[in-house]
């Protein structure tokens, strides 16, 4: 789950992180009288989880109210690469005489944190990982015994962080590690780090992941994340406990397993389509879990035709059947559907669609052939619509 | 010979007194599998159909000399039964659970390299280990699969029941098959489980099911351009994917432009392993080597 800069600052106050002042907001009076409040000059922040939103005009200065209203009405509503503008954080603005990078990430390939530091902060970190390599400080840490001061001091030194401020960008990077480590975080990052004409060691941005799985020991943070901006379809599935992924293509898909799902993606784009979801069903998927399902794919109306591919493990084809079969008797689908059942108690599955004789559901033997089927029939839809219009 | 399980295999269980655990424990009983105990702590001294239940792992270990762990209990308490079952001198655990936070596997992985360097973990987030004819630990359906020369190992349950089932189709079978699980820390890589098939006398053929995320597949091609002599296939799912969304697994995220699957794809094919655009494609490859192989003899 990934956080908004705000709400990535409030995890970074917890754990002594300095912040900004400033005031998450909604409207441009609230935008107005927190900069009031705040103090000019103030700087005011789109609050959207992609990058560049300083070149997109999301970020803009103030130095007085005047500015700070105009800013905040401009950029409010403001669609930066297909993100809508909700937020707003208002914070006083920072005297800036360097920048950094810092953060703190789990390193798959290593198993272990990894602590990233650089004296280029403020630009695209991955262009400084291939531009100069040498000046992006790498360094694993040793999971069970955490980051220690000493180690930090090294990071800091080594990164060539000017000498006053080695001790202060060492706390900043230790108490990152704690945002990263008690928050269960699998990223935590600052771009950019700040040093203020004073010597003062601030984050300027703040960037977090955090590990769903882990929710459920920080109830504290279950409500955060973008959820304004979050795909509909997609809030719905979480709260049911469905795995769905929004994509914009017009075949809807629903699969059994996570890795058969994104394989019948896949499959379905070889033969031309473009898959509209991932839905994964999960294991042992009953009757009632499918008809939810079915449910969750038709609301999105883009969807021209929808590919059931089951392999059964856990998963029993006759449930899923059935469950196709309750679906279509409470929702009764205008679109056609494929439907490949294999695996436990395929027989049983394949014989009760027969038997239902739903309209316009077409079986398939393979997953390669029901790909192709799907693909048709989506295309086939969009043509008769053509023609109707 | 296979990997991993087989007729030695003594398997004990945690979590075998919940609803799925005793089902897939009970399952894996029928298979053949030799289940010599449960652990679920206060049940000590209860069965489940016979079979024993501890309260520890170190009374299990001491009253039935289990040399497998499966552990099936809930995500919260997975992390400190997989250790306790390493403790208590458990070779191999293998880890059914599904949303362990990556913290914990990350503490679990570290903690068995120092303390525990002997225990192997397989998972989490895993199917399980499933050696045809010989024993099945986990929630593989067995019944797809024929005993033979080709090894599996994936990171998606389903998928590789695809894969496998195709090639039962067209008369090949499997020497076993590995699920290594969906998470972004697991105790065993693709590298580990390939290493084990390279050595095994009966593995004359490596199946590799990948997806997108972190970069395990890309290590496996340096590893087999290095290290194996066998002829292996791979598959990765996920061409489809879009950056930053987890698809269903835990591990299975394009970060930016990091674990794409045509990155994992080219990786491969540039050490000379073929990959398989579809499921099917990889079964017909497979076949296809197979085929040869066994005209050679």
């Amino acid at each position: 789950m990934d956080l908004l800069e705000h709400q990535g600052k409030q995890l970074f106050g917890r754990h002594g992180l300095k912040v900004s002042d400033g005031k998450a907001v909604t409207t441009v009076e609230e935008a107005v009288a927190a900069a009031n409040e705040v103090g000019y000059p103030v700087v005011v922040k789109a609050q959207v989880l992609i990058g560049g939103r300083g070149k997109a005009g999301g970020v803009k200065l103030a130095a007085n109210e005047g500015e700070a209203r105009e800013h905040a009405s401009n950029i409010l509503g403001m669609d930066i690469r297909g993100h809508t503008v909700r937020t707003l954080w208002i914070e006083h603005a920072s005297d800036i005489a360097t920048e950094y990078y810092a953060s703190v990430l789990l390193d798959r390939q290593a198993k272990q944190p990894m602590v990233m530091f650089s004296v280029e902060g403020g630009v695209e970190i991955e262009q400084v990982a291939q531009d100069s390599p040498e000046k992006l400080i790498r360094h694993h840490v040793d999971a069970l015994n955490g980051l220690s001061r000493e180690e930090a001091v090294q990071i800091a030194t080594d990164g060539g962080a000017d000498a006053d401020v080695i001790e202060g960008v060492a706390d900043a990077l230790l108490a990152l590690y704690e945002v990263w480590l008690s928050e269960d975080a699998t990223l935590a990052e600052i771009n950019p780090l700040i040093v203020t004409p004073d010597r003062d060691v601030k984050a300027l941005d703040a960037k977090v992941s955090l590990d769903n799985n882990a929710l459920y020991r920080h109830p504290e943070n279950q409500g955060l994340s973008d959820s304004e901006n979050e795909d509909p379809i997609e809030r719905r599935a979480k709260e049911q406990g469905v795995q769905y992924v929004a994509l914009d293509g017009d075949v809807g898909i629903l699969g059994n397993g996570a890795g058969l799902v994104m394989s019948t993606l896949d499959v379905v784009a070889q033969a031309g389509g473009s898959p509209a979801n991932f839905l994964d069903a999960g294991g042992g998927s009953d009757a009632a879990k499918i008809k939810q399902a079915v449910e969750l794919i038709l609301a999105n109306d883009k969807v021209k035709a929808v590919l059931f591919n089951i392999f059964g493990g856990i998963t029993r084809c006759d449930e899923v059947a059935k469950g196709l079969i309750a679906a279509f008797e409470e929702i009764k689908p205008s679109v056609p559907f494929v439907v490949r059942l294999d695996g436990t108690n395929d027989v049983e599955g394949r014989r009760l669609l027969e038997q239902a004789a739903l309209p316009n559901v077409h079986p398939a033997k393979t997953m390669n052939e029901a790909a192709e089927k799907v693909v048709a029939l989506a295309a086939g839809a969009q043509a008769s619509a053509g023609a109707a219009a | 010979m296979s990997v991993l399980v087989d007729e030695r295999t003594r398997l004990c269980v945690a979590g075998m007194t919940g609803k799925e655990g005793s089902f897939h424990t009970l399952n894996n009983r029928r298979y053949g599998t030799n289940v010599v105990g449960g652990v679920t702590p206060g049940k000590g001294g209860q069965d489940v159909e016979g079979i024993p239940v501890f309260d520890s792992w170190e009374q299990a270990a001491s009253e039935a000399q289990p040399n497998t762990a499966m552990i099936f209990v809930p995500p919260r308490f997975a992390a400190d039964s997989i250790l306790e079952a390493a403790a208590a001198g458990v070779d191999l655990v293998i880890a059914i659970t599904e949303g362990i936070p990556a913290h914990d596997e990350l503490r679990v992985y570290n903690t068995l390299k120092r303390d525990h360097p002997n225990t192997r973990l397989v998972g989490p987030n895993c199917p399980g280990i499933l050696s045809p004819g010989k024993a099945n630990v986990g929630i593989i359906p067995a019944s797809f699969f024929e005993e033979g020369n080709v090894g599996v190992v994936s990171r998606s349950g389903t998928l590789t029941y695809q894969i496998g089932n195709e090639i039962a189709q067209a008369g090949f079978g499997c020497s076993t098959i590995v699920g290594i699980g969906g998470d972004p820390v697991p105790g065993s890589s693709f590298v580990d489980i390939i290493e084990l098939f390279e050595a095994d006398e009966q593995t004359e053929l490596i199946v590799l099911s990948g997806e997108i995320g972190g970069s395990a597949e890309e290590e496996a091609a340096e590893y087999i351009a290095e290290q194996v002599s066998k002829p292996v296939v791979a598959y990765i799912a996920g061409f489809t994917a879009p950056a930053g969304k987890q698809m269903g697994h835990a591990g299975a995220i394009v970060s930016g432009s990091a674990g794409t699957a045509a990155a994992k794809a080219q990786a491969l094919e540039e050490k000379g392993v073929r990959v398989g655009r579809t499921p099917t494609e990889v079964a017909q490859i497979a076949v296809e080597i197979l085929g040869g192989v066994a005209a050679e003899r």
